[in-house]
């Protein structure tokens, strides 16, 4: 009698503690109608209506479906941003554990989460994207296209988000609460690191090289031979960013979710992500300098797209560069994570001009995305920023799991 | 917890067999390949085209396309906007002005070219696309993952899409007729229904011989270019015409290399560097670990010599 009351007063509590946040259901329900989420809930039913659309009637529903201008803005922000704002979990990955640099280790789980995601939603924006979604394994299992840089593309992406969920896995065994998991785990965290960082510099290229077939089509300011390259470069300073961002953005609306620790270490490390970045985007807006001198297009400056270039390299490299040395040298945090937001939009706008405004330029007509492309974007992005934040209120992600201090 | 040395052999392990997918080395790193020595074409004597779209009709009609009466056909007020190919349409004839008489304009038939070494192919991840030994660059449905870098590659904006088809999107384009040609040993439709001999058939080799030919049997008549020939290393359409190519919508800054080449140099460095960066990347690792060991000896010798006396 008394065991059969234990047993069912333990199950509703592992529920409660690992998903309900040690409420009960129903105040765990109640306690949902923020009005974040209120908000983002409305977007959402929008979103998935359009979403629904587009299996039913086709990418035309929601799309220019443009014969001309084949990808729109899925591809445009779900892989050719997305991926190198994900390049967070390679680049402290790497940081952490290849180049010793242990002090940034309490940035290193929410950088990870952060490249389990963006690979995540990459895959998720291709199902959008693509016109037989359910056929996204075919290059792994069924016909090998090896002769095709999207091919290499296909196999990074699936690769990551198994690599990514294997370093996220310490995170994810601590909250389970399973001890022998969580060690087996970091045996091959290490591992995975080496594999995820080496993916990481040939798939970050791989997606510039993707443009590599379109020398015709993309304007000539972004067209370059050594595109692979400022693709790669400018991933590191977009994942340096992205750090920085996410801890901004972190340390103050999931305040109770942070350890003292990460708190206290912050604003130093944040100065030296930024002089990371710093460094970083000097070496990419000298990388992009050549590439202009060698295919000798000086005087393509002065037209509209090299006003677009302009502003792209002028206010969105150069400017942030000068900022982050600025902001480190001055010690001020606040000028760093600035800058670090902006960056971000500058390689935004770097992988839109590639990817999508200065493809086909010279083409009399084009409409680049519609509308409803926007909302649907929108959309999985808000889905998205709602299972970070479920996974950063319930895993030991920014602070220590109180059984494993001290212990990586 | 540290990395010990069965943890290490696992990454390597892992790493080698990554290697293996650098098989692409093998398909990629081969020599410059001259094409099917028999591959068929056709030419396209531009000069002769009247602008009838007979063409059209029997590319639809071959191809099982939406199609009207031939009749309807007749109609020139199609040509007052440049068309291109569409998924209900692999090809389209356009109108352009002619700069030495403008009473009669002249008309180009315009559809998939059938690159030597297309870049379509070269782009497709799932090997839909292939260029056949025949000469016609031919679409599998069956595997097609509908990612459309293939019209992305394409530098004559040939290929289109289904975007209305929710569940089995295809991708369209002109098939060279290639059943016609290897079943039934037929010409494809549009050459056949070509009441002016603007369209010929045939191998690739002696077209190229019969343009030459017209060309210099007709001086004044013809520009001395062979369209096709050499652009994006070699197309198995060919076009002749008596006004350059680029007044008639032919993009002429492709190139004469075929643009497979263009990821190759890409494409051989990504097994090298699956290869070297994690040696590279765990030789890092090493000096790292090695350093925090000397950092801990270091302390603990200097902690002994303070207690010793």
């Amino acid at each position: 009698m008394t065991e059969q009351v234990k047993e069912t007063y333990i199950a509703p509590s592992w529920l409660r503690e690992k998903v309900f946040m040690g409420m009960t259901f129903k105040e765990y329900i109640r306690r949902l109608f923020t009005p974040f989420n209120i908000v983002a809930g409305l977007i959402i039913l929008v979103g998935l209506y359009f979403i629904v659309i587009r299996y039913t009637q086709g990418l035309g529903a929601v799309t220019h479906a443009s014969d001309n201008q084949p990808w729109g803005l899925f591809l445009s922000w779900g892989l050719f941003t997305g991926i190198p704002l994900a390049a967070a979990g390679y680049v402290l990955g790497s940081t952490v554990y290849l180049f010793g640099l242990k002090e940034y280790r309490p940035l290193l789980r929410p950088a990870i989460i952060l490249g389990f995601l963006g690979y995540l939603f990459a895959a998720l924006f291709l199902l959008v994207d693509l016109g037989r979604p359910w056929r996204l394994p075919y290059p792994m299992f069924v016909s090998y296209g090896v002769g095709s840089v999207l091919f290499f593309v296909a196999w990074s992406v699936t690769l990551h988000v198994v690599l990514y969920f294997v370093e996220s896995c310490p995170a994810i065994f601590e909250w389970l609460g399973s001890d022998r998991f969580r060690r087996w785990a970091l045996k091959v965290t290490v591992g995975a690191t080496i594999f995820v960082v080496t993916l990481s510099t040939l798939h970050q290229s791989a997606l510039g090289a993707l443009f590599l077939l379109s020398p015709g089509k993309l304007h000539p300011l972004w067209y370059s031979q050594f595109i692979p390259v400022f693709f790669f470069v400018s991933s590191i300073f977009a994942g340096l960013s992205m750090v920085i961002a996410e801890s901004t953005l972190t340390s103050r609306y999931l305040k109770h979710r942070v350890s003292a620790h990460y708190q206290a270490k912050l604003p130093e490390l944040t100065l030296g992500l930024g002089k990371a970045a710093s460094f970083v985007l000097f070496t990419y807006f000298g990388l992009k300098i050549i590439g202009i001198a060698h295919g000798h297009h000086w005087n393509l400056l002065n037209t509209s797209y090299g006003y677009l270039f302009l502003v792209e390299m002028i206010i969105f490299v150069l400017l942030p560069c000068f900022l982050f040395a600025f902001g480190v040298r001055n010690r001020s945090v606040g000028l760093v994570r600035f800058t670090a937001f902006f960056t971000i939009i500058g390689v935004a706008l770097n992988r839109f001009n590639v990817s999508l405004i200065g493809l086909n330029w010279k083409l009399p007509h084009r409409e680049l995305f519609h509308w409803k492309e926007f909302v649907i974007v929108i959309t999985i992005i808000t889905i998205e920023l709602l299972i970070y934040r479920w996974i950063v209120n319930r895993m030991p992600v920014h602070r220590e799991h109180p059984e494993y201090k001290g212990m990586h | 917890m540290s990395i010990n040395r069965r943890a290490f052999l696992k990454a390597i392990g892992a790493i080698g067999s990554t290697s293996l997918i650098g098989r692409h080395s093998k398909a990629i790193a081969q020599e410059h390949f001259p094409g099917y020595p028999d591959r068929f074409g056709v030419l396209h004597d531009i000069p002769l085209c009247t602008g009838c779209r007979k063409c059209e009709w029997a590319c639809k009609d071959q191809n099982k396309l939406p199609n009207k009466p031939i009749e309807t056909y007749d109609d020139k007020s199609v040509f007052e906007k440049k068309r291109r190919t569409d998924a209900e349409s692999y090809t389209v004839v356009n109108r352009y002005p002619n700069p030495k008489d403008k009473e009669k304009p002249i008309y180009v038939k315009f559809q998939c070219n059938h690159c030597d070494e297309p870049a379509c192919a070269s782009a497709c991840l799932v090997k839909a696309l292939k260029k056949t030994p025949e000469g016609a660059v031919t679409y599998n449905k069956d595997v097609c993952i509908g990612c459309r870098y293939c019209m992305t590659a394409c530098p004559f904006y040939v290929p289109a899409y289904e975007y209305h088809n929710a569940l089995t999107p295809e991708v369209r384009k002109c098939t060279l007729c290639y059943e016609r040609i290897t079943k039934e040993g037929e010409i494809p439709a549009c050459v056949k229904i070509c009441p002016t001999q603007a369209l010929t058939f045939g191998k690739r080799s002696e077209l190229i011989k019969v343009a030459r030919e017209k060309i210099r049997s007709k001086p004044g008549e013809y520009i001395d270019h062979i369209y096709g020939k050499h652009e994006v290393g070699g197309t198995c359409w060919l076009y002749i015409s008596g006004v350059p190519f680029e007044q008639l919508g032919f993009p002429t800054d492709v190139g004469t290399k075929p643009y497979p080449e263009l990821t190759k140099g890409f494409l051989t460095m990504v097994p090298a560097g699956v290869v070297i960066l994690p040696a590279l990347l765990g030789g890092f690792y090493m000096f790292t670990k090695h350093r925090e060991q000397m950092t801990k000896d270091e302390a603990t010798t200097s902690e002994k010599k303070e207690t010793q006396p």
